[in-house]
């Protein structure tokens, strides 16, 4: 049963890893804005040439 | 003769009707050249798939200036910038108009209009623009014009310069909760065992775990738990018994008591009911913070005011200075729709100033030469030359601004149920602790400290710490919803408790853009259209009035077209000479009509008759006068009398009416209705009105455009929700009575743990079990509750 010391010390090592990704996050600004990244996903590099005709011709 | 038939067509930019049809490009029409300007620059870059994501996404440019001089001023660079260095600077820029995602690409393609900019990312609900550019081959002066000529004016103010220097306030909420998380679900993890029982083999494995318990808690009490402690000292210091100390105490004790039984082997502790208290307590704050983040609006009078002035020298030459430099004595040029910064004598120019930020008139006013004009007046006319006699921090509006009601803290007047029950409860708590002591002292004194330490541990008041939040967090974004921005929360628990409603007049009874327009004059159809062809021309706001008052014509040509800045408008038309304008620009005889702002008519020199233009009344207006027997209404004017009559049906009798009050006077009188013990909410626009609105209990500012203005008020109102005002003080009433249930029920759980707790005998797994039931219970009846009074009141 000591194996459980050493299961505990990695479960322990394994959040602080977490921890410590989640204050990196944190550091970098990623959880600064959590509305533009969703928008700007939805922004094609350059839409369809039928769009573009649509509005166009409208 | 090109005459041509108006088909009512929008701007392919902006999405504003077109009333002419001068400005077309590509096959696309415009409202105005600023619109087709913009578009002929998004074309030559290839960007014009702004246009695909959004219909319309421009914002219209009809009535925009473009004076960025001040921009090459290294003083005023200095304080916008956030960093620089010799190859690139980086700037953050407020940009109001971003409103769409085609903004959001737009404003991230700026390196393909100039490669200089290479990078510039938009922070979509700050509505904030962050840009780093070559500073080599871009000036920000370049930066921001390029930016006014796409159409998205960066809103550059004294605010942002002053307002940098009073960040760094920052607490690291987020990291407490991580912390608090990571901590939590290790403690619950290693307390499992204890709560199944370990076998007499396993008892080394108790030690082991009650040690790492005892670290995992360390964290809580010294970093997450802090904030709790210090505001506990504080309030104590100030003799003041708010929730905190409870908390504070509950944290203490549960450490105490579990670093005591692990050591002495007497008992598992309390470790994980301690890390869920602090975990879930952060939590609550979090939600909290995260209701009303996007909302922050301490925008004051700076905001209103330039970052720089132009100022003439000597060799008369114009030089802009930053606002915090100017000194008396200076000579000044204001131009068209600039604010006049400080007080100042007119030395040159047609002043025609619209006062009604200081006055809540909302018709110009014209200044002769040798006048003084206040600060806080904004020309609508030419440019004037003014000579500074008053230097900045002392002309009449700083005086006013800097009146006691606005450097007065909030939070002395807002005193929440919260505060209030939370002194009492921390009473009643020490009381039944030190009791249950006393009572076992004599016969087990171990018992009694235990009980005592239980009491204080299961009475923790987590959820009551949690029920005031969450409710008025929840009631915070169903006025959201509803277009009532309110600044905190507190504010809706004064909304519950206000009994008299102070009203300004324009601008919030009446509104001042839409105004209907009476024709006293007998036209015929071809004088309507000569006379719509000549407005046609102005851009004037009262001209595009008239436009739409008449109706469409085909468009006349016309002949000396004449526009006096503030007058009139001269042309003619067919051989007739139209002149119409103020009684003074005809300089004949006329008729006066009755109240409000008339433009008269002449044609060939004979006086036909005049326009004229009443302010018409909000809507939804008759609605919140439905709450007339509970509430009290009052009418607190800067303007003249001229519409008494009008306001008569709204406000019982004379007394409750107050006209041509200066904007200390407004203040003065709601000081003395507070005086008489009544809870004032002001309502009001402008910043004549931003002195009452800080003295009264709940300052309500209106406005149409809500990033348009917003004064030092504790909630913005929109326009277009005036008429559920009704139902904003009953659903503000229900949440109220909302956190009086929750507190009951918080009350009854910890009734129950009590009951437990003074005998002594708590086990950690009862106090385990209790206070995380608790806390959601809590939880889930205050949203499910606030949802269905949001429902009952149509606000959801």
């Amino acid at each position: 049963m000591s194996i459980i010391y050493f299961l505990i010390g990695c479960s322990i090592l394994l959040a602080l890893v977490f921890l410590g990704a989640f204050f990196w996050a944190q550091k970098h600004g990623q959880h600064d804005d959590l509305y533009t990244p969703s928008v700007r996903i939805l922004l094609d590099d350059e839409p369809q040439e039928e769009l573009k005709m649509m509005k166009v011709s409208f | 003769m090109a005459t041509h038939t108006l088909t009512p067509t929008t701007c392919y930019h902006c999405g504003d009707d077109c009333t002419t049809q001068q400005y077309t490009f590509d096959n696309k029409d415009f409202c105005c050249a600023g619109c087709r300007g913009v578009y002929q620059v998004l074309s030559q870059s290839g960007l014009c798939n702004y246009y695909t994501y959004n219909d319309h996404p421009g914002a219209n440019r009809a009535r925009l200036d473009k004076r960025f001089e001040y921009l090459d001023e290294p003083g005023v660079v200095s304080d916008l910038i956030d960093y620089t260095d010799s190859t690139m600077t980086v700037v953050t820029l407020y940009i109001p108009y971003i409103h769409c995602s085609s903004c959001i690409w737009l404003l991230e393609q700026l390196h393909r209009i100039n490669p200089a900019i290479y990078y510039s990312r938009i922070d979509f609900l700050k509505r904030q623009l962050n840009l780093r550019f070559k500073n080599e081959e871009i000036s920000l002066r370049e930066v921001v014009e390029l930016l006014f000529d796409i159409g998205y004016e960066p809103l550059i103010s004294l605010q942002d310069i002053v307002k940098k220097q009073s960040t760094g306030k920052k607490d690291n909420l987020v990291k407490k909760i991580a912390v608090a998380g990571f901590c939590f679900g290790n403690v619950m993890l290693l307390s499992f065992p204890e709560y199944f029982g370990l076998s007499a083999t396993e008892e080394n494995f108790r030690q082991v775990f009650g040690w790492l318990n005892i670290l995992f808690s360390l964290p809580m009490v010294l970093y997450s738990g802090t904030g709790y402690f210090t505001s506990a000292w504080h309030n104590l210091r100030n003799k003041v018994l708010n929730i905190d100390f409870p908390l504070a105490l509950g944290i203490a004790v549960l450490f105490l008591r579990t670093v005591i039984e692990i050591l002495t082997h007497s008992g598992p502790g309390f470790a994980d009911t301690l890390c869920g208290l602090v975990f879930f307590l952060l939590v609550g704050k979090f939600v909290q913070q995260k209701t009303y983040y996007h909302i922050s609006f301490e925008r004051d009078y700076r905001s209103f005011f330039p970052v720089a002035v132009q100022v003439i020298d000597e060799e008369g030459k114009e030089k802009p200075v930053p606002l915090s430099d100017l000194k008396v004595g200076q000579r000044i040029r204001i131009r068209h729709n600039e604010i006049i910064p400080a007080d100042a004598i007119l030395l040159k120019g047609e002043a025609l100033i619209d006062f009604s930020f200081v006055t809540g008139e909302s018709l110009p006013v014209s200044k002769t030469l040798g006048e003084v004009v206040y600060a806080g007046g904004r020309q609508t006319s030419e440019a004037l030359e003014l000579e500074v006699i008053k230097p900045v921090s002392q002309s009449y509006l700083t005086q006013l601004w800097n009146n006691e009601a606005f450097t007065r803290k909030q939070d002395n007047r807002m005193k929440s149920f919260n505060e209030r029950v939370s002194k009492h409860f921390t009473i009643v708590l020490l009381i039944i602790a030190i009791g249950s002591f006393l009572f076992w002292l004599p016969t087990d004194w171990h018992r009694g400290l235990s009980a005592l330490t239980a009491v204080l541990i299961v009475a923790c008041p987590c959820a009551l710490a949690l029920s005031t939040p969450f409710t008025l967090s929840a009631a915070l974004s169903v006025f959201d919803k509803n277009l009532f921005y309110l600044k905190n929360t507190t504010v809706v628990e004064q909304l519950a408790r206000i009994n008299t409603i102070v009203l300004d007049k324009t601008g919030t009874i009446t509104t001042g853009g839409n105004k209907a327009v009476n024709i006293h004059a007998e036209l015929t159809t071809l004088e309507k259209q000569a006379i719509y062809s000549l407005c046609n021309n102005s851009s004037h706001p009262l001209s595009r009035q008239i436009c739409q008052a008449l109706g469409s014509y085909p468009l006349l040509s016309l002949q000396n077209y004449v526009e006096v800045a503030g007058k009139g408008l001269s042309a003619f038309v067919n051989g007739h000479h139209i002149k119409i304008g103020s009684a003074s620009y005809l300089s004949q005889n006329y008729i006066h009509f009755g109240p409000g702002t008339e433009v008269h008519i002449m044609i060939d020199e004979v006086y036909t008759g005049a326009f004229q233009f009443k302010q018409s009344l909000r809507t939804g207006l008759e609605n919140i006068f439905s709450l007339k027997p509970q509430i009290k209404f009052y009418l607190l004017s800067g303007d003249q009398d001229h519409e008494r009559e009008a306001m008569a049906r709204f406000f019982d009798h004379d007394g409750y009416m107050h006209f041509g009050k200066s904007p200390q006077q407004k203040l003065d009188f709601i000081k003395s209705l507070q005086l008489a013990d009544r809870k004032v909410m002001m309502i009001g626009d402008g910043l004549n009105d931003s002195g009452a609105l800080k003295q009264s209990d709940l300052g309500v500012a209106i406005t149409d455009d809500v990033n348009n203005f917003s004064p030092g008020s504790d909630a913005i109102l929109d326009g277009r929700s005036l008429n559920k005002l009704p139902a904003f003080f009953r659903f503000a009433k229900d949440a109220v009575g909302i956190i009086h249930i929750s507190f009951f029920i918080s009350l009854t759980y910890n009734l129950i743990g009590l009951s437990y707790a003074v005998t002594g005998a708590l086990s950690p797994l009862i106090a385990a079990i209790l206070m995380p039931l608790s806390t959601a219970t809590i939880i889930s009846f205050t949203s499910i509750a606030t949802h269905v009074a949001a429902k009952k009141r149509n606000l959801l």
